[in-house]
């Protein structure tokens, strides 16, 4: 599954410096329709920030970057219609119920009062949150706490999806949960761009991008990064996910020494 | 744009209605505060403006003038030729107080008797004109003490009683009884709707910002501009309420009069609020916790208190606080609520006001919603 030029993620060359810092050190890479693209790197290594440039919440410094179609930092409004996001943090009120917190997501995006039932039904449904409707927020466990927010994030059916770390603290059953949803999206034509911690998790994305300091460091399948690994020198000769990612950060952060003392 | 408003709306009164201990908030403190203030609050007051008036040019009545001058309590501002000039000043506002010592003090005084020194004070225009005229009737008690005691012991016989008697002129009273718990309601009114504006604001967008729904909502259409109208409107319904209730309360328990017209407190109370969200807005945009918000708004809120003139007259500040005081909305807002309160004065007299409470809370709106956009990068 690669990506051609209109595919509905397409970053070209981007940057972003805070100061003279730069997080975002020239990345370039696309999402087709229907994929999951994972992000890995290390703390610090600028997925969040590549991830909030593309929903329009942070302006980059230079670069491009397409999302459905339009330039983000052109038109960053036309860009929020047209897609879901998922904060690092979880970040639905708890002081509202799930319906509410719904409903008030469904509301802001515009969704009818004619079809905000069916939307509510839909992102219920597909979060797996019957009849928990009427809770408040505040007492859902982590998990569920989760999939709310990822049904708040679909309730409009965008076209492409931003997940920053959404499974980080949530147990495993309610994490491989989460990644049968994700992949039921993608399987309806949803392109999902999401941050992990998690090496188990990386596998179960289409493609991954390696990130480290700022650049792209490794691009592709889960396969084609290990096998990297290998050809890169992994000490292990059928290195785990989590052998490869830790040789390939490494010299990438070496070389990246060796450059800027 | 408006339905997004709206669902915002919705959300925002879900919230409130939930927060149960919010009601409480909202009204017990400044029901409290009102009563503290109505009951234990007196100021001291220095540099009064005074115009006073010797028509006596008697050694006695110039003895009296400069207990006053040198009292540090009153200064003199304006010269007096006539009866006539005292007046005009004390309507005009230029000075808080006139003092007339009429012709024929000392002769009264040397006989013995009681002789009358005549004060006129703008009763409605700030507390300084009672504590003032406490000064007045102090000062002037203590002249006649020390003059019946000199003329004891000059005459070696006591020749009755001299006394130095302070009568009011009437005329320019609003406030007759000089009741200053009048003086105060409106006062209170206008201190405790800033102070819960400013916070309620500046804390429930800091609280978006810090838990991270700001950021949620900022990635759908929503505007930037629409969320701060959603989000400031309830407040301004709950500074309208408060305004009232705190209002109803004073006018009941202190017998306040109301004698304006109630669309003009309206109006100045609405420019009011508009400038206190925006003050409230504007912390919000230099924020990012909670613990942040609540030691700026310290910070703010205490210098436009004591720049206010509520406690502290004005014009006894330095000049360059004098100066600083008209940026400060309370300022302002105290003149209307007084005048509109116990004065029962219109537009026609108040628009200056107006005006200046009108021009401080579009300059702060405009400066705090395109501080706002810039916080979101
Ligand atoms: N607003 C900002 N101002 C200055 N520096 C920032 C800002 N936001 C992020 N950074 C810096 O940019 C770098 C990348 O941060 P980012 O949050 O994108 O990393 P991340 O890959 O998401 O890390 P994590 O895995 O910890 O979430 C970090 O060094 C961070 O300190
Ligand atoms: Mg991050």
């Amino acid at each position: 599954m690669t990506a051609a030029p209109d595919a509905p993620i397409v970053v070209a060359g981007l940057v972003k410096r805070f100061g003279s810092f730069a997080a975002l050190d020239g990345v370039s890479f696309a999402v087709a329709r229907g994929e999951i693209m994972g992000f890995l790197g290390p703390n610090g290594a600028g997925k969040s920030t590549l991830i909030r440039i593309l929903c329009g919440l942070l302006h980059p410094s230079a670069g491009h970057a397409r999302v459905a179609g339009i330039d983000v930092a052109a038109d960053p409004e036309a860009v929020r219609r047209r897609i879901g996001y998922m904060s690092q943090k979880f970040s639905l009120y708890d002081d509202l119920s799930v319906a509410e917190n719904l409903r008030f997501f469904g509301g802001i995006y515009g969704v009818s009062r004619d079809d905000m039932a069916a939307r509510l039904r839909y992102a219920i449904d597909m979060a797996g949150l019957s009849g928990r409707e009427e809770s408040l927020v505040a007492t859902l466990a982590g998990g569920w706490k989760q999939r709310l927010a990822l049904g708040a994030a679909i309730l409009h059916r965008p076209p492409v999806l931003f997940l920053d770390e959404p499974t980080s603290g949530v147990d495993p059953e309610s994490r491989r949960r989460f990644w049968d949803l994700i992949h039921t999206l993608a399987a309806d034509g949803v392109s999902v761009l999401v941050s992990t911690h998690y090496m188990d998790e990386a596998e179960y994305c289409h493609r991954i991008a390696l990130i480290s300091g700022g650049r792209l460091i490794a691009l592709g399948t889960p396969r084609e990064i290990k096998r990297q690994a290998r050809d890169a020198g992994a000490r292990a000769a059928e290195p785990t996910m989590e052998d490869s990612f830790v040789s390939l950060v490494g010299k990438a952060t070496a070389a990246q020494r060796a450059e800027r003392p | 744009m408006f339905g997004r408003i709206f669902h915002l709306l919705v959300k925002e009164f879900l919230q409130m209605k939930r927060d149960k201990s919010a009601r409480f908030r909202l009204l017990v403190p400044p029901v409290i505060q009102m009563l503290l203030f109505g009951y234990a609050a007196t100021f001291e007051v220095f540099n009064v403006s005074t115009a006073i008036l010797d028509l006596d040019r008697s050694q006695e009545s110039r003895a009296l003038t400069d207990a006053f001058v040198h009292s540090s309590r009153f200064r003199i501002a304006v010269p007096a030729a006539s009866e006539r000039d005292v007046r005009d000043a004390v309507e005009r506002s230029d000075v808080q107080v006139g003092i007339v010592i009429p012709a024929g003090f000392a002769e009264l005084l040397k006989k013995g008797r009681t002789s009358p020194v005549q004060a006129l004070v703008d009763g409605t225009n700030s507390n300084t004109a009672l504590i003032a005229l406490g000064y007045v009737g102090q000062i002037a008690g203590s002249f006649g003490q020390d003059y019946a005691r000199n003329l004891a012991e000059r005459t070696g016989r006591a020749l009755g009683r001299p006394m130095v008697s302070v009568g009011l002129e009437e005329r320019y009273w609003y406030n007759p009884n000089l009741n200053s718990r009048w003086f105060f309601v409106p006062g209170v009114i206008g201190t405790l709707a800033l102070i819960t504006i400013v916070n309620l604001t500046a804390f429930a967008i800091v609280r978006e910002r810090e838990v991270g729904t700001l950021e949620q909502i900022l990635v759908t259409p929503l505007r930037p501009v629409e969320f701060i109208i959603g989000k400031t409107l309830p407040f301004f319904l709950i500074g309208l309420l408060e305004v009232s209730i705190v209002a109803g309360f004073g006018m009941a328990w202190f017998h306040v009069p109301f004698r304006g017209n109630p669309l003009v407190l309206l109006l100045g109370t609405c420019l009011f609020l508009l400038a206190a969200l925006a003050i409230g807005l504007l912390i919000s945009t230099v924020c990012t916790t909670q613990q942040q918000a609540f030691s700026s708004n310290f910070f703010v809120l205490n210098p436009m208190f004591i720049l206010s003139g509520f406690s502290f007259p004005i014009p006894s500040m330095p000049q360059a606080l004098q100066w600083l005081t008209y940026a400060d909305p309370l300022r302002y807002y105290l003149v209307i609520i007084r005048a509109t309160f116990l004065k029962g004065v219109g537009l026609d007299a108040l628009w200056p006001q107006m005006l200046a409470l009108a021009a401080i809370a579009l300059g702060l709106l405009t400066v705090a919603v395109l501080r706002f956009r810039k916080s979101l990068d």
